[in-house]
């Protein structure tokens, strides 16, 4: 027994074999537990059930998704592999974009705690994705954010919207990472389990990769940054991973808390460390704390670490041993260094006054030895711990009513189509979100050249050559209800055309899985079909998932969300200064449709606003999308166009409107002959969802040029109507004209009248 | 700050003050603090104007020869104090009061965002920034009116002239008592003000201010953030421009240089 607390060391579990633990207060189930006590061959110690217990939670153990997600891997091609350079497994996935400089992204998820303690779970969710980032070698350099809330007007919905969308500015804000893009969407399905996805993107030479392990016989570990402290303890198993229950206590606790200045000067300072290559191996601290940092640097490199615990610096002398390796305190990373470097790692650290703590070193004995007070408190192979956790097959089974409703179409029309459009711009979900991105700062670090509320954020990557990226993120609950294998192919496939539309060529893909309860059969299904869907859709277009997240038990009770798989897609423009904005500005210049529409409201913004959610989805044709690209990037490229948007949400309408509202230049637009065309009314030409489709404006000098390309690759273009900076005004001939002051103000009114 | 800086160099070149040669002979340092975000954007907006940026480290004691100062934007210690209360303990902030307030020839120094606050809490600029009135952190391309063109870091402006830059900040509020504001005014070192509604509640619109000497000057919003075509605000006071074309801070870093070549 040591001395300063009651300490279950090694010795004592083997002399006290029938002592009872709290696994299942810690989340572990009965199998999993004596699964433990089979690998050790005894009972765990309270330390060694507290790493496993997390370690083997949902959330870092991917248990219930493992046997899915092997899809991604499987379904890759060589050719997909073409500009990858760190693919799934590692913090994130690093892409190359050429003349030597590669990108890393990823999404995550921090949904669970921003229902808890919305503004530090936000917040926190931003930190644990950037120090991904920074792990790679990587300086971030910006920030996107899909939000999803429960009804705009319910009463909990406003707490949950400031708290986030405050926790999310003050943290990336203060780290000095133009936050880009992402979605903001209210659907009564969230209301008890909101969406807080977060997405960063860094910047690295090839060179300058880093990666996740220990090696080195004699190399030091050490622990750097904030202190730990006993917040966030269960985090990933009694919070993320199970759902939520009214009946159980407030899990508050279980909720990290954020420091932004501690974060920015982790960035600085770690960027420095690479420079001058003074670590071997590095590891940002998230889930599972030191846990996971441990276990899963030792078991990448030679399969050994010794740690004496009581270094530890904590901010609370009271925590225990099983606290302090579940802890998820913030702002801490941990890394492998010889000891030649030793001296210029710590200087570093002076130079920033970043505190560290050296807690032991690398070993080739297999085993993770921890230590408090010279007493053995976990001896483990750390494999078990990190790689071989359970892994499960759960049932599961296509819902019995999605027959009912998959069969109950949308019928409905509108008389008044001027009417519909204003009700539509001013939707929740179509609504500006201005006052949301304008507590964001989008032009920190110079190089943002689009951001909200364009089709995709554009970054700069080098100053010198204008080389640069794209990324969008997307998703939509409302497709995937009514038909989850399709869902997550359409969710891609606009993240991939709003890359193109953008004028990147569409390179990559991130992923944050947000579903509810595994043990739900019908949920697992959903999932299933999911994972299905998106891994055929990435082989189809040619772009490999690089890594991202599973965020499981998003549900209340028996009440789960829509399932809702967001996809991120990456994209590499050769200057940026050839980037298309989403409205156009030049007088005359003549404005075009792109690809077909049917009758295609099922699932839609306008049959959502009519409280209708059945049918099937619009249909998703990922030969047509590539092509659609490859006429965006094209046209892009050879200045043929001067702005694109593509056709999602809220169909041609929603697309017009925004395209006339981001530079306030009005238009004039037919659309007779698209009706007859494509043998549809005017009502379903406005807010029909078909894909594949986007509005382009072209200067008169390269309209020619322009419809021999779409010619020549058989895609279907209509010309549209004419941009006028006469009348500001939305002039739909025959049916409406919608003034742009008018529109602007039923645009923007909706989140300041609910939450200014 | 001597981290890596891989995103460097010029992304379109400019064809007014960098072709200036004798411009570049001058040496404007900028300089970070721990959490301080905006530096980069600083020394990128100094060398599009022409001249040469010198990074500076806050713990230095020595200002490295530099001919101007220019203190960026960010969060300096995190704001966790008060916006600028630590930093100003700085030991590079001793030499760059000494330096400020050395008489006729003083340096010129510029506070952005984070750096006005610095500069109030360093006693070199009256008044203070409390949060913004609407409790939120606030970016947009904001309006301001150039009041005052005489100043080391104004010249190349007009007096009236209106410019358009970014603003973001959580803490813009610009407050001081009447006799001081008033002071402000009946002496001209109103430097700046908001044009349009007052985007954080600062009083008599105020966005920038100087010392009375006119070599020390702060200001709310980022000149820097509107230096460089297609990555500026989409609008400019001074007509027409492209797709995030905004330029028109530039002026405030051309203004320096000119004046210290002058």
């Amino acid at each position: 027994m040591s001395k300063k607390f009651n300490i279950d060391t090694v010795a004592n579990a083997e002399a006290t074999p029938g002592q009872a633990l709290p696994w299942a207060e810690l989340g572990l189930k009965q199998n999993e537990y004596d699964r433990v006590v089979e690998i050790l061959g005894r009972r765990p110690t309270g330390a060694e059930l507290a790493m496993y217990s997390v370690m083997w939670s949902e959330h870092c153990s991917y248990k219930s998704s493992k046997v899915h997600l092997r899809q991604f891997g499987d379904k890759v091609t060589d050719a997909m592999k073409e500009h990858l350079l760190v693919g799934i497994g590692e913090n994130a996935g690093v892409v190359d974009i050429g003349d030597g400089w590669a990108v890393t992204f990823k999404v995550e998820s921090h949904n669970h705690p921003s229902f808890v303690e919305p503004y530090q779970g936000a917040a926190t969710g931003v930190g644990g994705i950037v120090r991904d980032i920074i792990s790679m070698g990587a300086r971030p350099v910006a920030v996107m954010d899909p939000l999803r809330f429960g009804a705009i007007d319910h009463p909990d919905t406003a707490r949950l919207v400031h708290g986030i969308v405050a926790g999310i500015g003050g943290y990336g804000n203060s780290l000095g990472l133009p936050n880009i893009g992402g979605e903001v969407v209210f659907d009564s399905s969230y209301q008890g389990n909101p969406l807080v996805n977060a997405l960063a993107v860094g910047v690295l030479r090839h060179e300058d990769i880093r990666l996740a392990n220990a090696s080195g016989v004699g190399n030091r570990v050490v622990l750097f940054g904030a202190r730990t402290g006993g917040d966030g303890i269960g985090g990933a198993s009694v919070l993320a991973s199970e759902s939520f229950d009214d009946a159980k206590p407030s899990k508050r606790p279980a909720v990290q808390v954020g420091d932004p200045f501690a974060e920015k000067v982790l960035i600085e300072c770690c960027l420095e460390l690479f420079k001058a290559s003074v670590v071997e191996g590095i590891q940002d601290l998230g889930a599972a704390g030191i846990s996971c940092a441990t276990s899963e640097l030792a078991s990448n490199g030679d399969g050994g670490m010794h740690v004496e615990l009581t270094k530890v610096l904590l901010r609370d002398p009271t925590l225990t041993p099983g606290e302090i390796l579940m802890s998820e305190s913030q702002e801490r990373m941990m890394a492998v260094v010889t000891p030649a470097n030793a001296a210029a790692f710590e200087a570093i650290m002076d130079k920033w006054n970043v505190e560290y703590s050296w807690l032991g070193e690398v070993t080739d004995t297999g085993r993770l030895v921890i230590e408090w007070d010279g007493e053995t408190i976990v001896d483990v192979d750390p494999r078990t711990v990190a790689h071989d956790g359970p892994v499960y097959e759960r049932p599961y089974h296509r819902p019995v009513w999605l027959d009912g409703v998959q069969a109950d179409s949308f019928k409905g029309s509108a008389p008044d189509l001027r009417a519909a459009v204003l009700e539509l711009m001013s939707s929740p979900n179509m609504c500006s979100k201005d006052w949301v991105t304008n507590q964001f700062d989008r032009y920190v670090q110079g190089n943002t050249a689009l951001a909200m509320p364009d089709d995709a954020g554009v970054i700069r990557v080098d100053e010198e050559t204008g080389l640069g990226v794209a990324l969008s993120t997307d998703a939509n609950g409302r497709y995937s209800y009514l038909n989850p294998y399709e869902g997550a192919r359409l969710a891609l496939a606009e993240a991939y055309r709003n890359v193109a539309t953008s004028g990147a060529k569409p390179l990559a893909v991130t992923d944050c899985l947000n579903f509810g309860s595994p043990e739900d059969p019908e949920v697992m299904w959903q999932f299933a079909e999911t994972v299905r869907g998106l891994a055929d859709a990435c082989q189809e277009l040619g772009v490999p998932v690089t890594g991202g997240n599973v965020s499981l038990y998003n549900q209340t009770g028996g009440v789960a969300i829509h399932p809702t798989p967001v996809v991120g897609v990456l994209g590499v423009f050769d200057d940026v200064a050839r980037r298309t904005p989403s409205g156009w500005r030049e007088d005359g210049q003549a404005i075009y449709l792109l690809g077909t529409t049917r009758n295609e409201l099922d699932g839609s913004e306008w049959a959502n606003l009519r409280g209708h959610l059945g049918g099937t989805p619009p249909v998703v044709d990922l030969a047509a999308e590539k092509t659609l690209a490859a006429v965006l990037v094209n046209s892009s490229r050879d200045g043929m166009i001067d702005a694109a948007h593509d056709l999602s949400e809220g169909g041609l309408a929603a697309a017009l409107s925004e395209a006339a509202l981001r530079f306030g230049v009005g238009a004039r637009i037919g659309i007779d002959e698209l009706c007859e065309r494509d043998g549809i009314n005017a009502f379903t030409a406005l807010f029909s969802e078909s894909q594949g489709r986007a509005i382009v404006s072209v200067p008169r000098s390269e309209e020619v040029r322009f419809n021999d390309m779409c010619t020549a690759r058989n895609y279907p273009t209509l010309r549209i109507g004419v941009v006028d900076t006469e009348n500001s005004a939305l002039d739909v001939q025959g049916h409406f004209t919608l003034p742009l002051a008018e529109l602007k103000e039923a645009h923007e009114g909706t989140l300041p009248k609910h939450f200014a | 700050m001597s981290v890596e800086t891989p995103l460097i160099g010029d992304f379109q070149p400019f064809p007014s003050a960098s072709t200036e040669g004798s411009l570049a002979g001058i040496r404007v340092g900028v300089v970070t603090f721990p959490g301080t975000l905006d530096d980069r954007d600083a020394m990128r907006a100094v060398r599009l104007a022409g001249g040469t940026a010198i990074s500076l480290w806050h713990g230095d004691h020595d200002l490295r020869g530099v001919d101007a100062v220019i203190i960026p934007g960010g969060f300096s210690y995190g704001d966790y104090l008060r916006a600028g209360a630590i930093s100003r303990f700085a030991p590079l902030m001793e030499q760059i009061t000494a330096a400020a307030t050395g008489g006729p020839g003083a340096l010129p120094v510029l506070g952005i965002c984070n750096g006005f606050q610095v500069l109030t809490e360093a006693h070199l600029l009256p008044g203070s920034m409390i949060k913004n009135n609407s409790l939120h952190f606030l970016c947009r391309d904001q309006r301001l009116r150039v009041e005052n063109a005489d100043t080391l870091w104004t010249s190349d402006y007009a007096a009236g002239e209106e410019i358009v830059v970014p603003l973001k900040n959580q803490d813009g509020q610009f407050v001081a008592d009447e006799h001081t504001l008033d002071e402000l005014e009946g002496e001209g070192r109103v430097v700046f003000r908001y044009v349009g509604e007052n985007p954080n509640g600062s009083r008599r619109d105020i966005a920038g201010i100087s010392n009375a000497a006119g070599n020390v000057v702060g200001l709310m919003p980022h000149p820097e953030h509107a230096v460089e075509p297609g990555f500026g605000p989409d609008s400019s006071a001074r007509g027409e421009v492209d797709l995030r074309g905004g330029t028109d801070g530039l002026g405030i870093f051309t203004s320096v240089l000119k004046k210290l070549v002058g």
